[in-house]
């Protein structure tokens, strides 16, 4: 079977095409010129439809649909994400998009910037603005980090349509569990070390939360220093750090289908956004953090310094699954066996800022 | 009449056409609104949800940059040409 992964880069978005995960085809860039923070591919129609968000910093954000994997795009009329006007604000950017359950077969969400959450019914050309969360009394203290101030984490629970939590920086974890009708900071045991309370209620600093392939209540968290495993849907949190070689980085992302396995791309400090002995390295942990491993085979093996971006890595839905990721050098990799070897898809594109990979 | 020349990268959204003309006086929100009305993507290239202007979006009229004379405010007559320019920025 066939993969797309699709590149969301600072200048556009790439889409590259395989029949084997291992030659591929590279096409774009489509939106030209805009930094394409998120991108899904939805698998509920017959025929999957890829989104993108992406932002021109001329003339602003929009969010494009295809239906024909990329040939054709189609963007609104009127702005498919956009504030109401009593809110006073105005849409930075989308940094995320997720479709929704397959019992919700036109649910697709959106995380923004400013930090915000909308619902689109209509399979991602039109969004509402989830009132419960920009009405949060937490709102006016959420605070923006260098890359702004955005939801930029989103997880339906997979079984119930009530349940979801969103990721946001800085702010932390917050949860509903009435289909976003009130929503509750989970943010208990994540540290935020740059505040005088270094245990807050919220204002952490989450970079990424991803799910557990096999037990919906298992998430993890990729922290501003700190990586971390809860057990309770995100109410709580305990580290998972102590076999990884730094707390920092960006990205955390979940295996598709093996309950326990979760990789990282830890950089060496918050101070030293590089790779931790400038050396590339994925790690993987089988055991739900409790231990690490490193990953190189087939990576650069000499110094190497771009980092990688809270979403320039996924995985997609083959058996055995592929890992992907992408660094701010414009380079790509993949692993079409979990993580135990890698090869390079893609070299000397923009920035990547995120990736999204599908069987199709 | 006042005629709005667009910028290429805008083009997209008016098929092709660089030269619009519509028949709102008064001040450059009064056109920009009517734009907004018969070409809603084009406009939200210039304006955001809010109706501001986009940071990096200059807009002239007759030669004045609109900033400098009023903002959206900016007087606006009969025969008056309205440009849409981007600015200098990105990297």
């Amino acid at each position: 079977m066939a993969t797309l992964l699709a590149i969301g880069t600072g200048k556009g978005l790439f889409l590259a095409t395989s029949p084997d995960r291992r030659d591929w085809a590279v096409s774009g860039p489509h939106f030209p010129m805009t930094g394409v923070y998120a991108v899904a591919v939805d698998k509920r129609p017959d025929r999957p439809r890829l989104l993108a968000g992406m932002t021109s910093s001329h003339f602003g954000p929009s969010v494009a649909t295809s239906g024909d994997l990329g040939d054709s795009w189609q963007e609104p009329e009127q702005a498919p994400v956009a504030f109401p006007a009593e809110t006073g604000a105005s849409l930075g950017r989308v940094w995320q998009l997720t479709p929704a359950g397959p019992d919700q077969p036109d649910v697709v969400w959106a995380g923004t910037e400013p930090s915000a959450l909308f619902r689109s019914e209509d399979g991602g050309r039109s969004f509402s603005l989830v009132r419960a969360l920009w009405d949060h009394p937490h709102r006016e203290r959420w605070g923006a980090g260098f890359g702004g101030q955005a939801v930029h984490s989103v997880l339906p629970h997979p079984s119930d349509p009530a349940r979801m939590a969103v990721a946001m920086s800085t702010g932390g974890v917050y949860r509903t569990e009435d289909a976003g009708a009130s929503w509750a900071p989970g943010n208990t045991g994540i540290r935020a070390y740059f505040l005088p309370d270094e245990w807050p209620e919220f204002g952490q600093c989450v970079h990424k939360i991803a799910r557990d392939a096999g037990r919906p209540d298992r998430l993890y968290a990729q922290n501003h220093h700190g990586v971390y495993r809860s057990d309770d849907d995100g109410r709580s949190w305990t580290s998972i750090a102590a076999g990884l070689p730094s707390d920092f980085g960006f990205p955390i992302v979940a295996h598709p289908s093996r309950p326990g396995t979760v990789y990282a791309f830890p950089l060496t400090a918050d101070a030293e956004r590089f790779p931790v002995d400038r050396r590339c390295r994925v790690y993987r942990s089988a055991d739900a953090g409790e231990s690490w491993e490193p990953l190189t085979a087939g990576l650069p093996e000499g110094p190497f310094y771009p980092s990688v971006l809270r979403d320039a890595m996924c995985a997609d839905d083959h058996d055995p699954a592929g890992v992907y990721f992408g660094t701010r050098s414009g380079e790509v990799y993949v692993s079409a066996d979990d993580g135990d070897s890698w090869s390079q898809v893609a070299a000397h594109l923009p920035d990547v800022l995120c990736v999204r990979a599908v069987e199709v | 009449m006042v005629t709005v020349l667009l910028p290429g990268p805008l083009r997209a959204e008016t098929g092709g056409e660089g030269r619009l003309t519509v028949a709102a006086t008064g001040t450059l929100r009064a056109v920009l609104d009517e734009l907004a009305t018969a070409w809603p993507r084009l406009a939200r290239r210039i304006r955001d949800e809010r109706g501001e202007l986009r940071r990096y979006v200059n807009v002239y009229v007759d030669g004045e940059d609109c900033r400098h004379v009023g903002g959206l405010d900016a007087a606006v007559a009969d025969g008056t040409e309205v440009q849409v320019l981007p600015s200098v920025a990105g990297g």
